[in-house]
């Protein structure tokens, strides 16, 4: 049995803050799931996969984040308990499909969990999503810690079961990626049979249904201010007349400053869980009476105005500050340290810091970039691109391992905004300069939301050319599925989808697919598919080795070795392919025979053949 | 118990995440509070992996500048690169054997010289323990215990009830079974190796 699925209720249990969010949507009795993945929310989707293989429990990854909320809304609209879970780019995708699942509201409970990565460990933006509660009039639950992580997960379902509207969890990664102690409860039983009232008139968002719908969204949005005036996920704390208001993991900050500074329980301190919208008359009467207020929030200063405005309408006059000069930043991510030092300076407590050791001195540590993997097929797809347009092409490019092709030597990445924006991208290059356009995306990307960029791009007769650099698996995020993935170790029923057909089906007559590692047919074949005019596709396809080497079939390949007497030292092998399985020693090549996968790239580029396999005897 | 914040570095592959879980499940089995928090963005990718283990009363599950009690480094450039999370009464354990980032390999870039820094730093905290963890992992038969040989030194620096006798156990009962064997060899030999602390 799963381990998220052990009846035992009162058990402490050590998790990770993703696998305490799936508990609580199994404690709440979920019944379907659908995510795609995304750092740092990814583990909740596996744990919810690895459940769906042994329960009733139905979970999908789905080709998109819009498409697993609109999965999760017909589930809901059936009467089922529904939830997708997403990183916080991926609501931008599936926001449009949320702002009217707003209106129409939902049969069964539907909880959307969404992970802000403040400090960007592994996004490309840092964008706040609570802004996402303002923009749909959907509530908005934060916690503060993995326990609470999930009992709010479960009291999601609560609440949009009593409001009949989704409910959005939004987390950081230092919830998400964070582990604590858990006490399991109660699971409810699963229901996975549904049933669908049909009701156009409040159903389908047309003009006139709609404007309905606005009011009775208005009318939930009054209802959810009430609940959250009075939620104990919002709660008061200590007494006096200095007031800090804080959410999320800054409420663990500044309790633990608090004791720190000697100060503990001679502060009032309002932590908000219940987010959006947020509780008007409880912040009015927190304020009333209080001298000074500080907001600790990591991101925009989203409670921050609120509440100043929640002031200004009862007429209460007090300095409230957050971000600013000598007070906090919208950028990055909070430290108890950080927050110990503003609270003290904010409210003019004495406070020392402990120093950290003198480093300045010490011999920098080398960066430790992250770099595409020994025998990763994109690096030949690259090297071979750049051996036959060098600089003289414009590469957007998307969002996946492959990003990491930006770095020298390959060099390989010159616009990367979202996903899917390297084939939406690239028509706008070709056009407004006139060069040749190469564009990247990887094949879970390419489901994702590169096939209407390219339909587009055909139906408007852009010239560039589509490399998909198709691995077999959703590598970046941990090796999920996807449509045109081959799952059938895995023994599930699925269709898998041709990325040939798709592309030929487009009206597409320029394509190709080529094995990188065959490394000269696929350069000439990559002069022939650049030199076409309109719009052409390479199919670069050949097995992530990390995931390949996790299948059934998986076996290393023989390793290879630099031999030394036919080497003189040209080092195209370093300077060209730049694979980590290279080191330099006395100013001579070798290659760690553990990190090779045999994969003969360099092999075929070495002026001298000097690159042999290593003899079977000597290979451990 | 007071609170003992552990900042933990390694590289990808090494095993950080695990040694953490260790601790946590130790701590969770004898009722200590325990936070922990990981940080692995593209560790597979050969980037740097940190784990924060606070045990003890408290709320944060992350450690500031200046702030941890212990720095536990798989890897002695890693430990470097953590050194600002020390003051001056932090204990460092440190794996000497270097796992050059592959720009160094490349020529790319410098590694620096272990003994030296080490020279530095030791001045710098209460104390300072360095030593090959990597060569008594391959004593085990295989160099993936090195977290257990960090765990075994790691052990001195924790007081009752977290005991060596606790960690032996918890290694038994939630590492993979076919690795227990080479995982408490491991974690015995990395104990020895820290009697120093």
């Amino acid at each position: 049995m799963h381990y998220i699925l052990k009846n035992t209720p009162g058990e402490k249990v050590f998790m990770l803050g993703n696998e305490a969010i799936a508990r609580g949507a199994i404690e709440a009795g979920v019944a379907f799931t659908a995510a795609y993945p995304g750092t740092p929310s990814s583990e909740i989707a596996l744990n919810f996969f690895q459940v769906s293989q042994e329960t009733d429990l139905y979970f999908e990854y789905s080709a998109n984040e819009k498409v697993s909320l609109e999965m999760a809304a017909g589930a809901a609209m059936s009467g089922l308990k529904a939830m997708c879970t997403m990183k916080h780019v991926g609501l931008n995708v599936a926001s449009d499909a949320l702002m009217t699942l707003a209106y129409t509201g939902v049969v069964g409970p539907l909880v959307l969990i969404v992970a802000d990565d403040p400090f960007m460990f592994s996004s490309q933006n840092e964008q706040d999503s609570r802004f996402y509660g303002k923009l749909s009039g959907l509530p908005i639950l934060e916690p503060s810690s993995v326990s609470e992580a999930k009992e709010m997960t479960k009291y999601a379902f609560e609440l949009s079961e009593q409001l009949k509207e989704p409910v959005i969890v939004r987390t950081t990664t230092r919830i998400n990626h964070s582990s604590g102690v858990v006490t399991l409860g109660d699971i409810q039983e699963r229901n996975t049979r549904g049933s669908f009232t049909k009701a156009p008139f409040s159903l389908v968002c047309v003009p006139a249904v709609s404007r309905k719908l606005h009011v009775k969204l208005l009318e939930n949005y009054d209802k959810a201010i009430a609940i959250a005036d009075i939620s104990p996920w919002n709660m008061v704390q200590g007494s006096g007349d200095r007031l800090i208001i804080c959410n999320g993991v800054s409420y663990g900050y500044v309790k633990d400053a608090l004791q720190d500074l000697g100060q503990e329980g001679q502060f009032k301190i309002l932590r908000i869980g219940f987010s959006h919208p947020m509780p008007e008359t409880l912040i009015q009467n927190t304020l009333s009476g209080c001298e000074k207020a500080l907001v600790v929030e990591e991101g925009e200063p989203y409670m921050e105005e609120s509440i100043r405005s929640s002031a200004q309408k009862a007429g209460l006059i007090l300095p409230i500050s957050g971000k600013g000069k000598d007070l906090f930043s919208r950028l990055y991510e909070f430290d108890p340290a950080m927050v110990k030092k503003v609270i003290a300076s904010y409210f003019g407590l004495p406070f020392t810091q402990k120093t950290p050791v003198q480093v300045s001195d010490l011999p920098p540590a080398p960066q430790r970039p992250p770099v595409l993997c020994a025998g990763c097929p994109h690096r030949a797809t690259y090297m071979a691109i750049r051996e036959v347009l060098g600089d003289d092409a414009i590469y957007p490019t998307d969002i996946g391992c492959y990003t990491l092709g930006l770095l020298p030597p390959l060099s390989m990445g010159d616009f990367l905004i979202a996903m899917g924006a390297g084939v939406g991208t690239a028509g706008g290059f070709a056009r407004a300069t006139g060069k040749k356009v190469v564009a990247f995306i990887g094949d879970s990307t390419f489901f994702h939301s590169g096939l209407s960029g390219l339909a587009s791009a055909v139906y408007n007769n852009h010239d560039f050319t589509l490399v998909i650099l198709d691995n077999g698996t959703t590598a970046m995020t941990g090796h999920q599925p996807h449509p045109g993935a081959d799952i059938n170790h895995l023994g599930l029923s699925l269709t898998r989808l041709s990325i040939e057909n798709i592309v030929k089906g487009m009206g597409i007559e320029k394509l190709a697919v080529v094995d990188p590692f065959k490394y000269n047919k696929t350069r000439e074949t990559i002069k022939e598919i650049v030199a076409h005019k309109g719009i052409s596709v390479l199919i670069s396809r050949a097995p992530c080795p990390l995931y390949e080497r996790t299948l059934p079939h998986g076996k290393k390949e023989r390793p290879f070795y630099v031999n030394h007497d036919k080497c003189k030292n040209h080092r195209d092998c370093l300077t060209r392919v730049a694979c980590p399985a290279f080191y330099l020693e006395k100013e001579k090549v070798f290659i760690d025979a553990t990190a090779c996968t045999g994969c003969m790239l360099c092999v075929q580029i070495c002026p001298e053949n000097a690159i042999l396999p290593v003899k079977k005897e000597s290979v451990q | 118990m007071n609170l003992t914040k552990i900042m933990i570095v390694a590289v990808g592959g090494q095993g950080n995440i695990l040694a953490a879980r260790v601790i946590g499940e130790a701590a969770i089995t004898v009722g200590v509070p325990v936070r922990m928090s990981e940080f692995h963005g593209m560790a597979q990718r050969g980037g740097v992996v940190e784990s924060m283990v606070l045990l003890g009363d408290g709320n944060s599950s992350c450690i500031s500048d200046g702030d941890a009690d212990v720095l536990l480094g798989f890897e002695p450039c890693e430990t470097i690169r953590a050194m600002h999370k020390c003051n001056a009464a932090s204990v460092v354990i440190t794996n000497i054997q270097p796992v050059p980032p592959f720009t160094v390999g490349l020529g790319m870039d410098k590694y620096p010289d272990v003994g030296k820094a080490m020279g530095k730093i030791k001045n710098r905290v209460q104390s300072l323990v360095s030593f090959d963890a990597t060569s008594l992992s391959l004593q085990t038969g295989s160099k993936l215990s090195l977290n257990m040989v960090m765990l075994g030194a790691l052990a001195h620096t924790l007081a009752e009830p977290l005991t060596p006798d606790l960690f032996r156990q918890v290694i038994q009962e939630k590492t993979k079974a076919s690795f227990v064997k080479s995982n408490l060899r491991a974690f015995d030999l990395g104990y020895e190796a820290g009697s120093s602390i």
